[in-house]
């Protein structure tokens, strides 16, 4: 990749401002709350788009780039019904828990709730999480760095080894991630998640603009491709006659109900922008203010993939074509490139043995392509020197967003929930507030090493992200049933959350996707069932988990003792006092705003069925 | 907060987007266009970048004057006894 001066200028300034604004608010981090909550005093426009910022990781972008073009429009189920419904639900309903029970993480209202051991339970394994997933952000990154060979040019020229290119990668993003998250704690990192939304759009959007008008335009992009792509939702009547292989009940319940709700409603990540705006009013109206960007995301990140499977591959100038970094397989690679670019379709290479430098395929002698390499790989085609260091650093800001977010869930919870909660209970503010800066540090580390236990063994990365899946998936229900049924009990609670990991562990264990071996896909127990795709065996396993979650939340809570009603005032929503409206102007009002949301879905949906 | 984000993130755009469109004003009829669609992206995203970067400056700049209502922590709802808060 040919880098010039001007691409380096725009990415240094994006560092040099990401910093600043660290600085700039290190005067304000006065006490724990300044640092872990930003002072629960910002608009809520920020905190909503810093909402869906802190999800539109990198992973986020590239991946829903290569589902673009693995699947189409389709891949949009997955912002529409698999976003929208939750966020409108979580403001609408549920923010008034949460915000209101002044709780300052998503466990320690379990613990308001419920009891201390659904507390730990939710905040351990969150903990872990987040230090993992901003492991997993780092070692992407420095990856797409090594593959687009960013650094390549400038290395050479200081004469330091190409190997050491991924090492400076990690640490680099690390430090940056550091200071300014140890500078201007939670406050900071929303900052720059908006900073990133606005870079996000501003890179992308001439980046479709340019391609659309490349292919000629929406029509012409509709004809290069087959009809599939560009409708979300043919053939969803069954699972074998569209691309996804999920059919349309799988699909609403599993993405759309247990899933998205999963997420958007009791992940941390998301939820603490939310808890750092300036009032409840507010609070209510951050997920519906990100609901609207994310609803036009989309045409952002997953058009991208499509256009470049539709790009016609003839002059292919300064694209990367395999993943292929290694230094062994150079010489046979190069033979092997041309193939690659042949067999690949659009803009997407063919996927290279990094050993044999051969194109791979699948058991029918089909090429495998590599998706992931749509989004980068439209950059470099499409995007001449100049803003193709604004493309860059949008990709960049990402990475480091996901980052953040996740870091900065983490030393709250360590904190609030684990340091102040089980290890030290009576310190000065002062002293949680050290141990939030620190807390960082060690945040970072730890996902330093996961990003290098990432690079040794990568069916550990696989592996986790599994786990973590059976922990998320029956987390809904227990916070529907405790904001929403005042019978449910801390037992119960707790008891429910185990056996639904249980479930969705038996779930996978028995289950296969058609074309998988037993094994990390499942099967490991015996198959009983075999899935038509991954995705719908996924769907399934949270299915699963939520309902055996949710039933036996109910039989335990039911054999167990109830607490008094006037303990959970503020916590259920039968014992709460509905919040005012009438005092805001009428289009302010949560529940307009939620349903001019669910209309502009229900058009969206209409206009590509 | 006392620092207004509007006023980073305007001066930001409005520095990329000043250089890109310099760049791209200096390099009409370059060939490296014909990677974009013959369009003159850089200057014409170039602008785009800065009006929006003047434009969020001055709308930091100009709240950052006026005085910010006090927040309000918690809920404003009467909410009885026995909250389980802190």
């Amino acid at each position: 990749m040919n880098l010039t001066l001007i691409d380096w200028l725009i990415m240094l300034l994006y560092f040099v401002f990401v910093l600043g604004i660290g600085f700039a608010l290190k005067r304000f981090m006065k006490t724990s709350k300044d640092f872990f909550q930003a002072g629960r005093a910002l608009p809520a426009w920020i905190c909503g788009l810093a909402f869906i910022s802190a999800n539109l990781g990198a992973q986020e972008v590239i991946g829903m780039g290569a589902s673009g073009a693995k699947y189409g429009i389709a891949t949009s189920h997955f912002y529409w019904i698999g976003a929208i419904p939750a966020m409108i639900f979580v403001g609408v309903f549920m923010m008034p828990f949460y915000y209101g029970s002044k709780a300052r993480s998503v466990p320690e209202f379990l613990r308001l709730r419920f009891d201390e051991k659904t507390r730990a339970y939710n905040a351990c394994s969150f903990a872990v999480m987040t230090v993992f997933s901003s492991g997993i952000s780092m070692y992407a990154m420095a990856r797409l760095i090594q593959t687009l060979h960013v650094f390549d040019s400038l290395f050479i020229k200081m004469n330091m080894p190409l190997g050491w290119i991924f090492h400076f990668a990690v640490v680099i993003s690390a430090v940056i991630v550091l200071g300014y998250i140890f500078l201007g704690g939670l406050t900071s990192a929303i900052y720059n998640e908006v900073l990133q939304f606005f870079l996000i759009v501003a890179g992308f959007l001439p980046l479709v603009w340019v391609g659309l008008k490349n292919v000629g335009g929406w029509n012409g992009l509709k004809a290069s491709l087959p009809s599939a792509y560009t409708h979300s939702w043919q053939g969803m009547t069954n699972p074998h006659n569209n691309p996804l292989g999920v059919e349309w009940f799988g699909l609403s319940m599993g993405l759309a109900f247990v899933l998205s709700f999963g997420y958007w409603c009791t992940d941390f990540l998301v939820i603490q922008t939310a808890m750092a705006s300036d009032s409840e009013e507010s609070a209510r109206r951050v997920p519906l203010i990100a609901a609207i960007p994310k609803m036009f995301f989309p045409f952002l990140v997953i058009l991208p993939g499509l256009i470049a499977i539709a790009t016609p591959a003839i002059t292919q100038h300064a694209m990367v074509h395999t993943h292929v970094v290694g230094t062994s397989a150079r010489g046979l690679v190069a033979t092997d490139l041309n193939n690659s670019v042949m067999m690949g379709k659009g803009l997407i290479p063919a996927k290279v043995n990094p050993v044999t430098g051969k194109v791979m395929t699948d058991e029918k002698g089909n090429p495998l392509l590599d998706y992931d390499l749509a989004i980068p790989n439209m950059l470099l085609y499409y995007f001449p020197t100049g803003i193709l260091g604004l493309g860059l650093t949008a990709l960049l800001a990402s990475f480091m967003s996901g980052m953040a977010g996740n870091v900065t869930a983490f030393n709250t919870v360590w904190t609030y929930d684990l340091y102040q909660g089980y290890i030290h209970k009576n310190a000065s503010d002062s002293h949680y507030l050290k141990m939030g800066r620190w807390a960082t540090v060690g945040g970072i580390l730890l996902s330093i090493g996961a990003a290098y236990a990432a690079t040794s063994f990568n069916n550990i990365m696989d592996t986790l992200q599994l786990v973590f899946s059976f922990v998320n998936a029956p987390l809904f229900a227990t916070f529907l049933l405790g904001m929403f049924w005042k019978r449910t009990t801390g037992h119960g609670a707790f008891t429910g959350l185990i056996s639904g990991t249980v479930a969705a562990i038996l779930h996978h264990g028995l289950t296969l996707p058609t074309d998988a071996h037993p094994g990390i896909h499942g099967g490991w127990i015996a198959v009983v069932h075999l899935y038509p795709s991954q995705m719908a065996q996924n769907f399934w396993t949270a299915i699963w988990a939520f309902s055996v979650n949710f039933v036996i939340t109910v039989v335990i809570s039911l054999m167990t003792k109830p607490r008094p009603e006037p303990e959970l005032v503020g916590l259920v929503y039968s014992l709460t006092p509905k919040p005012v409206e009438h005092t805001m102007a009428w289009y302010a009002r949560p529940k307009v705003i939620a349903v001019g949301l669910i209309a502009m879905l229900v058009t969206l949906n209409l206009i590509f069925k | 907060m006392n620092l207004d984000l509007r006023v980073p993130m305007g001066a930001l755009f409005t520095l990329v987007g000043g250089i890109m469109s310099i760049f791209g004003f200096f390099t009409r009829g370059s060939n490296i266009y014909e990677r974009s669609a013959g369009l003159n992206i850089n200057l014409i995203w170039g602008v785009v970048m800065l009006v929006f970067g003047v434009t969020m400056y001055t709308l930091g700049r100009r709240a950052d004057k006026r005085p910010k209502p006090q927040s309000v922590e918690g809920t404003a709802r009467p909410l009885g006894h026995g909250h389980g808060g802190h």
